[in-house]
Parts: C-alpha cells; structure tokens; sequence
C-alpha cells in the first residue's frame, strides 16, 4: 500500500470540508472495496476520509411509505432489519446475498452505491424501487444518479448521507453469481407500485439500466409469463469469461422472470 | 480393536489443536534477527527480450539494499535451476532441456517469469522501490496456445528448441494397436482438452534465507513438500554449497497439492541473497504473484480413438495428447503428462494393445508440473469419457460395458501393456458397492421428476486406477528420474518407552502426526500421545524424499514399520537376555515381551529402561540404547481404485449445474484412520469437481496475459456447491508392503472430474450432446443447449 494521510471527522461537516478541501481525497466506508485496491498498489489516495465516527450515518427507519437507511449502514444490518424484512423483504434477500459474511459486516449500502460498480448488487435496487440519494448537499433521484462504469452524479467532495426507498407493493430480486467473486453476472431487481411497474438490470452492462419495456408488460400483466417474447439486445452487454454478452442477454430474461416469481411469492 | 490408537482407529488428529487454535508456525510467521525483506520484479509481458535493467533509482531510495538481475546471477556463476526428471522420447534421445535461470536472462518467457529481486530493510521500502526498477523489454510474439505452439513459424521460446518441442514420448505397441483398429466393428472417438488449473494452496509460498559467517553454515526455511530434496538440488546444482553445510526447514505448510514440491527458482534466488548480503532475507509471495508463478497443472489437448468388437469387447486404445510444459521445465514438469499418464490408460479394463504419444510443448506460460493426481486423473478423464461415447454409439449400457471389460478380481496380479502390473483389486466389487449406495436403478425416476421442473438431471460414473507409492527407485530410474524415490524412518526409543519417530516425508494436511503415530502404537503397544513424528528439517531428519504422488504411507509408513519392526527385534534380544530365554522364544504382543508357553514377561518399557541403563545387559553381543532406522525402496508402485458416481442437474434456463450427490467406493488397501480416509476423499473429490465445474487457468492468446489471475476470476470450488459425499472403502491389500496399504490422498481427485462429466453429460444427452469439455462452466452448457433446441433445417 502507498503511503495516505488518514483523517477521521467527527463530524458531516468537518468530512465535508475535508473532502471538498483535498484533491484527491478519498472517503472510506466499509473499505471492501477500496482498501483491496490500495494493497495490491492498483490505487493511489493521498489521503482517505474514514467515516465511521461521523455520527447519524448509520441507521434504519422505516414507515408505510419509505424505508430509508443511512449510508454507513452495513449490509449485515439491512439484512438482518425486522423493518425492512416486512416492507422490503426483497432488499434484505439482496443484501444478504452480497460477497461474504465478512464482507457484509463491514461493507456499507453507502459505500457500495457509491462505488458503481457495474456488478454490485445495490444499484439494481435503487434503480428498481427509484430511491432517492441523500448527500450532503442534495437529493438525486435514482434514475439521475447511476451515470457510467463506476460513475455516478456526486460532485467531487459530496458525500451519500442516505438513501430512501418508497415501499413498493412487491419486488423481487434474482441474481446469478459470477462463479468465483459472486458478484452479479446478470442481477434484475423488479418493483410493482400502484401506478407503475420498474425493472432494473446489474452485472450485465458497464452500469445499471432499466427495461422499458418489460416494464409495460409488466405493468399489464405482473407475472413471469408476461416477460415471454421480450429479448433484451445482447449489443453492448459485458464480455468476459464467465459471460458472453448473449448469455448475459438471455440471463436477464431468465432472472426478470424470477424475479416476478420472487415477488409474487 | 484391543488398541485405541493402532490401525484402524478413528481418531482425532494430533496436530488439529494446534492447527485449529491458530498454533501453527509457518514460514511467514518467522522472524530473524537482522532480517531484510525482498520482492520479486515480475515480468508484464509473455514474451519479451530484456534490452536493459536501470536500477539506479530504486538503489537510491533509504533502505534499499539489493537490486539483483540475472547478471548478478551470472557473475556469481549461479547455476540454471534444474529438472528432477530426463524422459527420452520415442526414438531414445534426450528431452530438450534449456536452461532455466533464477532470474531472467536475455527473455522473459512467461508473464510472471522473475526479473529482479529487489531486497529492503523493510517490506514496504522494497514494494516501493521495485516499482522505480526500470526494465526495458522488446516484446516478442507470444504463443500460450498447444494447438498454436506446434503450428510451423510459431514464436519459439528457445533457439535451441525447434517447433517448441520438448520431447515427443510414446509407449506401447502402435503396431499392435493399428492392426486393432483395422479390425474393429466400432471405433469411437473423442477429441478433448484437460483443463489448465493453479493448485492454490491456502498458504501462499514463501522463504527465509540465514548465512552464519561463524559456522559457514546455510538454513533455508521454504514452504516445501520436500526439503531433502531442495536441499540437494539446491546446495548440489544452483548455488554449490556443500550438504552438510546447508540446512532446509520446511515447517507447518499450509497445503501443498503439488505446487510446493519443486524446487523453485525463488527459493534459490532468497538463499543466494542472503549469502551474498551477509543478511536474512524473508520473501512471502502475494496471492496473485502465486497465480503467475507456482507451477500449474494439467493443460492438455487430446486426441483418442477406443476400438470396440460387436459385444463391445475393447481391442485397442489409442491416445494422442499434446501437454503443455510452460515456459521451462519445473523440478517433474515432463514427467507428468507421460510416465504417469500413459501408464495409466489401461484403467481397470483389459484392453489387450494401447499406444500412448504425448508432445510435451513450451509455451509463454508459467511452468506446468504435478498438482494432485498428476498425470493420472488426466488418463482417467481420457478413457472413462471415451468409453461413455463408445457405450453410447454402440447403444450398449454404460455400467454393462465396463462390466464387460473389467479386470476381473482373480486376475491379480494384471500386466497391462502399458507397463504396469497391477498388484491387486475388485474393480468389480467397487463398481457393484458404488451403484447400490448410488440408487443406480432409481435414477430414472428421479430424471423423470427433474424434467417436469425443466431441470435435465444426470448420473455418471467412472472407474479408476491409481499408480502411487512413488515409487520404486529402479523402475523410476529407467524411466528418467534422476533421484531415488525410497523413504526413510528413525524410531527413537527413549529410555521411558516414548518415542521420537524422524520421517523424511512432509505433513501438509494430511494428518501424517496421527497416522504414523497410530502405525508405531499399533506395533508397539504403546498409546498414540507417546508418539511423535518430526519431520520438514534435514538437520534432524536423516534423508527423505517428502510427500507427494500419494506415497507417505505407502513408502513411508512402509519405512516407518520396517524400523520399528528392527525395535522389537532388539527388544526381544533384550527381553531373552533378561528373562534367560532364547531369542526365539520370545514373542512381543500388547506391549510385553513374554516367552512363550511361560508367565515370565517384561514391559515394554522395561525393555527401553534396561536399554539405556545397560547394567544387566548383553553388551558382548549387542549395543546399548533402542534406536533404528529404515530406508525402504518400494518393489511396486500401489494401485488404488475405484468406482465413483455423481448425479447432477442443469438448469434447463442457466446451464447451471447442481451437484446433487457423490458416491466414491475405493480400494486403498489397509486403512490406518478412516476420518483421516473421508477427509482426504472429500477434499479430493471438492477438487476434482471444481477442475470439472468451475476452475480454468485462461490465458489471453494475443497478449499471453492470464484472465484468471485472481479470485475474483479464478472459480474455486466452495463448500456450496458440493453435496454430502458418502465415502466407502472396499480395500484388497497391496501384496508389497507389509502394511498392506496403497495411498489415498489423490484418488478422490482422478476419480472425480471423469464422473462429474460423465454426469452433466448424460443430462445433457437427450439434446444429443456427446461431450462437455471441462470446466462446464452456465455459459458453455446454456450454448450447448441452446443450440440443440435450434430448429433444424429440412434437407
């Protein structure tokens, strides 16, 4: 690991301040994935804002409408949340499927939305209920949020505080794991509210995405069987060993399909 | 059982309180005083020459002690690191065999080929100034590919190495085989690959290097299978320092499947530091310098061609391999892909005439050697795949068929033609034990109930046969080993009747401390706890060849009897004279000596007292103390086997398999601890379904980069995906050895990925697919499948 300086607030504020004032600054949540990339040397930080002492970052609440969880919240905590089991049942499945259990102890819903990554469990979510982002200076919507392989609309220096989810009237999450890191080959998270259906794809493009029109059909008919018919273009899908783009296309038929199954119980 | 620690009990290992607590010590843990930290500058490119090293302004940094190249290495006359084995190929010439520099010189010939040791007084400090190490590389075409390596105009490694080939190695009769096939009713054919795997031990390798100016004296700590063996390679060919004068300690080692019993070029590289710095010097490798730098295993293309009669008799076999040696040749790099492969196709049949060539090739990939099974789970995928297709184009049963041809257990002794002569076995009786606790005959019910699901569910199976005990030192030297593969024992009697018993094997999660031990309480009466093994340190073991090709017990534990049997043959000396009876009168049972047909006995510990404190004592005839060691060259290799089956189902929408259920019933001869047996079966058997489902060492054909570097990539096989295994012995005994053992830490891993296959294949057939290359990975059986379910055009 390259030398960093290591600072850690006290309070939103001072994180703030801090990550607005040094360039190339760093805020570190749960590290799971950050920290393995500084010790194999792939990255380089001057300086890392540790987040764990800033308080109300943390936590669960929940009412009939939305649930909402603060950033630092591990994924251990959201799967484990009584309140979340009964609003969000789909939610706590999909946190409590992510890497190990070492992993969601430390790991954060905060950190990981964050992070981007293409194949992370957590934006599926957020895109597929259409959560709101909380920073410290504003509030995203979901479909504003997720802009890019690893990138996302946080301005340098602005940091997640939470993330609120409206309670749909189903969802369902179903993932296939990439064989060795577990993380998403192809995961689609669906949600049926009242006036609409969502449906959000991770693991199988450089970011997340939605399916319009599984969502129509979805919103006629929300069952596995409305899907059929329904082929997702394999064009500009991620290649790799584990997946060609065909596979991950045909994949998200299957996993939408299950999904709705999950959903509808 | 009269004794509760002998052979055959079922107890709990000596060394797990230690393991389990986090007690062990391992080579990473040691500390020396004084001691610096070294990394190792690693080659980015395939293929590439070295057009210059600047170390300039890495020597500049505080702290920085060393920057060592190949040109050290050559001013310091350093030798080439050398191969423990010469094959000879077809014609009786000697294998190619370039050298092999420690660090690289002139070529890098594989990414992660070493190109510098950088040493610091701090780890961080050489991190640091290994990344200022400028290199400049011209870089080459690369070729990682056996298909692409043999093609003409191919990059070559070495000049001196046309067309990349190392040797091209053939046994058996292609005269007899040819005139076979002319004649056959059926002949079935399979083209295949056998995956390339990284053994990924849980502990990475590592090693620490002292010099003591006083003493002139070297010690090597290294994570090594075999320290005798490094040493002698190591003092004798690299760096020239005498044996006497270098000491090699391979303590606890956290797995080895191979990786860790070759002699590697870090190994050397570290000592040579250390003398030359007059300085300890530590280097604990990274996870993924471990993918790009411990040897691999397996990586062949195979062609092979079964002949079959009407009833499905098997007349010949014919088997054309291509295997994949790496960018040099490791310490038994050209030994696996032939000596324990072609051997080994006979199988458990009587196939009257086979003819084996295998082309050992060099590619720009890291060096290929054994990894669990070595060579022989290669030849059980070959034959037990091919029979499968030939049972299925015949429309003949596939337990019928083997039935058919099976070596029938009065058979043995067996000369096949290849080589061996099997010593004994019931392939018969394991097969039929396999397939009842299998529900062989219920599966198609369970097919039936699986489709409705739209899940396509399979049984498989597969026999085997092991050649282990590695091995007879007279057989092994005709077939190009250059050192003795005997093993040794002392049993230390101490004058309270403990014991001390120096092997020259290695533990490395076997549970050797607790299967020896059981041997000698067995023999000698006396409670395990009594017993303790050393072994891993050349200054307290006399010799040794370590562990590996499942040969511990089987040469070892062969060594082990054979000395304390030389125990109590002086202890009944002893016992004669102080009971005043002929030697010949006493016999030694449940720990006393006793003369027969008499009530005058002496203990055991009676007998190691009177030893040590010789004042009754017939020191006229015979010496004080009760110490004696054994050197045991086995006559025979052993032969285990066995029949394995797996029921599996692929989801008809993902390609994913679900391994669902795993039978192994093996002959492994005596059995010493039979947890210890289930632990080593399922461990083997977890392997052998990961090669078969998951893992694959892939390498980027245009730029010799390796994809599956790391295990975010690199598919390990995890407690989830396997199910209970129900592991069964139905031993005969080997007929060499007085223990009558055989071996078993590789038979769960030739057995298995020949049965896992067979089994995704079979659920597959119905969509007429004939052949899964490993690993069956979703993707690669969703396109099987979905190109079966394309419609066909009419003709």
């Amino acid at each position: 690991m390259h030398g960093f300086a290591y600072h850690r607030p006290d309070s939103l504020a001072e994180a703030a301040s801090l990550a607005a004032g040094i360039a190339g600054a760093r805020p570190l949540a749960g590290g799971m994935t950050l920290l393995p990339a500084m010790k194999l040397r792939l990255a380089q930080h001057p300086a890392l804002i540790e987040l764990g002492a800033v308080p109300g970052l943390a936590g669960i609440s929940a009412d009939a409408a939305q649930v909402t969880i603060g950033a630092m919240t591990t994924h251990a905590a959201v799967a484990a949340s009584a309140e979340i089991a009964a609003r969000l049942p789909a939610l706590a499945q999909l946190a409590g499927g992510i890497g190990d259990p070492a992993v969601r102890h430390r790991g954060t819903i905060g950190g990981s939305i964050a992070n981007a990554d293409p194949a992370a469990d957590y934006p599926a979510a957020v895109l597929g209920l259409g959560a709101t982002l909380v920073t410290n200076a504003r509030e995203i919507a979901a479909d504003a949020f997720f802009t890019g392989l690893f990138a996302t609309a946080l301005a340098p220096g602005e940091l997640l505080t939470a993330v609120r989810f409206p309670v749909p009237l189903a969802a369902g999450y179903a993932k296939f794991p990439n064989p060795a890191s577990r993380y998403a080959v192809v995961g689609v998270f669906v949600a049926r509210f009242a006036d609409a259906v969502r449906v959000a794809v991770t693991g199988a493009g450089p970011c997340v995405f939605r399916v319009p029109a599984m969502e129509t059909a979805l919103a006629r008919d929300f069952s596995p069987a409305a899907l059929r018919g329904i082929a997702v273009p394999a064009d500009g899908l991620n290649d790799d060993i584990h997946a060609e783009p065909a596979y991950r296309a045909h994949l998200i038929g299957v996993m939408a399909a299950r999904a709705v199954a999950a959903a509808n119980g | 059982m009269s004794n509760p620690t002998g052979i055959g009990a079922r107890i709990l290992r000596k060394e797990d309180l230690r393991f389990l607590t986090g007690r062990g010590s391992y080579v990473a843990d040691a500390k020396r005083p004084g001691m610096a930290y070294g990394v190792f500058l690693r080659s980015p490119h395939a293929h590439a020459a070295l057009r210059g090293i600047d170390a300039s302004a890495a020597l500049a940094l505080p702290g920085v002690l060393a920057v060592l190249t190949g040109a050290e290495l050559g001013a310091d006359k350093v030798g080439g690191i050398p191969c423990g084995w010469g094959i000879t190929d077809r014609h009786g010439a000697p294998m190619k065999e370039p050298a092999h520099p420690a660090l690289a010189q002139g070529k890098v010939r594989h990414v992660g080929d070493p190109v510098a040791f950088v040493v610091a007084e701090t780890l961080e400090m050489a991190r640091q100034a290994a990344e200022l190490v400028l290199v400049e590389y011209e870089t080459l075409a690369a070729v990682v590919g056996l298909l692409e390596a043999i093609r003409p105009g191919a990059p070559l490694l070495f000049d001196e190495v046309p067309g990349n080939l190392c040797a091209d190695w053939a046994l058996g009769d292609a005269a007899a085989v040819e005139a076979a096939f002319a004649g056959a009713a059926h002949v079935a054919r399979l083209s295949l690959v056998n995956n390339r795997l990284v053994g990924n031990p849980m502990e990475p390798r590592a090693a620490i290097a002292e010099y003591e100016p006083a003493t002139d004296r070297t010690t090597l700590w290294s994570t090594s299978q075999f320290p005798h063996v490094v040493r002698l390679l190591l003092g004798q060919f690299v760096l020239g320092i005498p044996q006497h004068k270098l000491r090699v300690v391979a303590p606890d080692v956290g797995g080895g499947f191979g990786v860790k019993q070759f002699h590697y070029a870090e190994e050397a590289v570290v000592t040579w530091a250390a003398r030359r710095l007059r300085r300890p010097v530590k280097w604990v490798c990274e996870r993924s310098e471990g993918f790009v730098s411990d040897a691999h295993g397996r990586d062949h293309v195979t062609e092979a061609a079964l002949a079959l009669d009407e009833q499905g008799h098997f007349l010949a076999l014919r088997v054309s391999t291509l295997a994949n040696m790496g960018g040099y040749l490791s310490t038994f790099g050209p030994n696996i892909p032939t000596n324990l492969y072609g051997p080994l196709l006979a199988g458990v049949y009587r196939t009257p005439a086979i003819f084996c060539e295998v082309k050992c090739i060099f590619t720009n990939t890291v060096p290929v050697d054994a990894y669990r099974g070595a060579g022989r789970p290669e030849a059980t995928f070959v034959l037990e795949r091919l029979v499968d297709v030939a049972a299925a184009e015949m429309g003949i049963d596939r337990v019928t068929i083997r039935r058919r041809n099976m070596i029938p257990k009065e058979a043995y002794p067996y000369q096949t033609p290849v080589m061996m002569e099997y010593d004994s076995g019931d392939p018969a009786g394991c097969l039929d034990r396999a397939l009842a606790l299998a529900d062989w005959d219920g599966f198609a019910a369970r097919r039936a109930e699986a489709a409705k699901r739209g899940a396509w569910r399979g049984i498989g199976l597969a026999t085997y046969v092991e050649a282990c005990g590695l091995a007879p030192s007279r057989i092994a030297g005709r077939l190009g080993a250059r050192g003795g593969l005997y093993e040794s024992a002392t049993v230390r009697v101490h004058p309270t009747g403990d014991v001390t018993v120096l092997i020259g094997t290695h533990n490395h999660g076997q549970g050797h401390e607790t299967t020896f031990a059981q041997i000698v309480s067995d023999k000698l009466g006396i409670p395990a706890e009594r017993i303790e093994i050393v072994f891993g340190d050349t200054d307290r073991v006399q010799f040794g060849m370590g562990t590996y090709g499942s040969r511990s017990l089987a040469v070892g534990g062969a060594a082990l009897s054979k000395a304390t049997d030389k125990v109590i043959l002086k202890g009944r000396k002893i016992a004669a004279h102080l009971l005043e009876a002929a030697d010949t009168d006493v016999v030694f049972e449940g720990g006393r000596f006793s003369v027969a047909g008499t009530d005058r006995s002496k203990s055991f510990e009676e007998i190691c007292g009177a030893a040590y404190v010789p004042h009754d004592y017939p020191l006229e005839i015979l010496e004080p103390g009760l110490e004696e060691q054994a050197f045991y060259d086995p006559v025979n290799f052993t032969f285990p086997g066995g029949a394995h089956i797996a029921e599996v189902e692929v989801d008809g929408a993902t390609g994913a398999v679900r391994l669902l259920n795993y039978v192994a019933v093996d002959d492994i001869g005596t059995v010493i601890n039979p947890m210890i047996v289930s632990g080593q079966l399922h461990g083997g058997i977890a392997q052998g379904a990961g090669q078969a489902l998951c893992e694959t060492a892939l390498y980027d054909e245009a730029s010799g980069q390796l994809l599956s570097g790391s295990f975010m990539d690199y598919a390990m096989p995890r407690a989830d995906m396997l199910p209970n295994i129900t592991v069964e012995t139905h031993s005969t005994r080997c007929t060499h050895n007085d223990l009558g053992v055989k071996g078993c830490g590789e038979v769960g891993t030739i057995g298995s990925p020949a049965t896992v296959t067979n089994a995704i294949v079979d659920a597959l057939s119905p969509l007429g697919v004939t052949h899964v290359d490993m690993p069956a990975t979703p993707n690669r059986l969703w396109r099987l499948i979905a190109n079966a379910q394309l419609p066909v055009a009419a003709e």
